[in-house]
């Protein structure tokens, strides 16, 4: 547990060093998460070692949302001020990005034949 | 007894009383939106926010002394972006095969997601900074942050509206994807991944694990490719 706690810091430490240091538009847990990644191909037993990890705290990924969330008290006059323009950009930005990613994922699937799922 | 007032002046300055607040109304939510039968209305991220915002209007709270205690849950935000590699291993297999479609998926659900909010938005007269906040609210907070800086945004605008995209994402992706019929866990995770972030694959690993799966794919790739659209958009168009 405590092991691989560290090891998703210690990912995510090398990926805040690359992005700040080379100032990369990528943010680093971004890095981190590609760089744990590419481990995992040629570590498999660690994968299976850091599954119970991973799964506890990616079950749990809404409540880390909370925190930035409430910033909305801090930003009422804004919404006061355009939040029905704001509200009609989200919701319909939002349903559209859906329908435009299913949508291109299962015209590609249908066109490239890899279209089933096992 | 000590003075009342005097103890509260101390708890509400120590990080141990937000960090609470927040773990309990996020406990109190879940058992909400369990209650409500898990009803995509009733998103526990949403129903956590309005609680504790209830609260810090109660007690006169301002903002930056509640996130002085939350934050150590922020911090976790890092961390667990890095563990998304695990489960991302673990359907490697699958993530091989459907690389073609998740591409293609990835770059129009990208460009449709900052160009339909842009557009929207300056349609109905929003203008200025508070418009320039909008171009990478489909990204994982930690990028959208980034970008916002970038492009002449305010950062932690855009973190609400982050947080809101990714809470509506929740909402509608479950019965929007039903009416449809769509029954590809693949294509509906990795949609919703990349359009809602972390608080979509949240949801996605509620309804199945292959969504959930993908939804982390498609919000990781879509945190390097909005890093990388939004700048050029928004220098494209203003």
């Amino acid at each position: 547990m405590i092991r691989n706690i560290a090891i998703l810091l210690a990912f995510q430490l090398a990926g805040e060093t690359l992005a700040r240091g080379f100032g990369l538009a990528v943010p680093g847990p971004v890095i981190g998460l590609g760089g744990l990644f590419a481990a995992l191909l040629f570590l498999p037993k660690l994968a299976e070692a850091m599954r119970p990890t991973a799964e506890g705290l990616l079950a749990h990924l809404s409540l880390l949302f909370v925190p930035a969330g409430v910033g909305v008290t801090a930003h009422l006059a804004t919404f006061a001020e355009n939040g029905l323009a704001l509200a009609t950009a989200l919701v319909g930005s939002t349903v559209l990005a859906i329908l435009a990613g299913v949508g291109a994922f299962r015209l590609t699937a249908r066109l490239t034949g890899g279209d089933v799922d096992e | 007894m000590n003075d009342p007032f005097e103890l509260w002046s101390y708890l509400a300055q120590e990080p141990l009383l937000w960090l609470t607040v927040t773990l309990v109304a996020y406990v109190a939510a879940d058992r909400i939106a369990e209650a409500a039968h898990r009803h995509p209305l009733a998103n526990p991220v949403l129903i956590a926010i309005v609680l504790i915002a209830v609260v810090l209007g109660l007690s006169g709270t301002p903002y930056p002394t509640y996130f002085e205690g939350a934050q150590f849950v922020h911090f976790m935000l890092g961390p667990a972006t890095v563990a998304l590699a695990v489960p991302l291993h673990a359907n490697l297999g699958r993530v091989k095969r459907t690389l073609l479609p998740m591409m293609v998926a990835l770059v129009a659900g990208s460009l449709t997601a900052i160009l339909s909010a842009l557009g929207i938005a300056w349609a109905m007269g929003v203008r200025g900074e508070t418009l320039l906040s909008l171009a990478p609210k489909s990204a994982t907070a930690p990028v959208a942050l980034g970008v916002s800086e970038a492009v002449g945004g305010e950062p932690t605008l855009t973190a609400v509206l982050v947080i809101l995209t990714g809470i509506t994402g929740a909402i509608v992706a479950t019965p929007m994807l039903n009416a449809l019929r769509i029954t590809d866990w693949r294509a509906r995770g990795f949609a919703v991944g990349l359009a809602a972030h972390g608080i979509g694959t949240a949801h996605a690993f509620r309804v199945n694990s292959t969504a959930g799966a993908f939804s982390g794919i498609g919000m990781g790739l879509n945190a390097i490719l909005t890093a990388l659209l939004a700048p050029l958009v928004v220098g494209l168009l203003f």
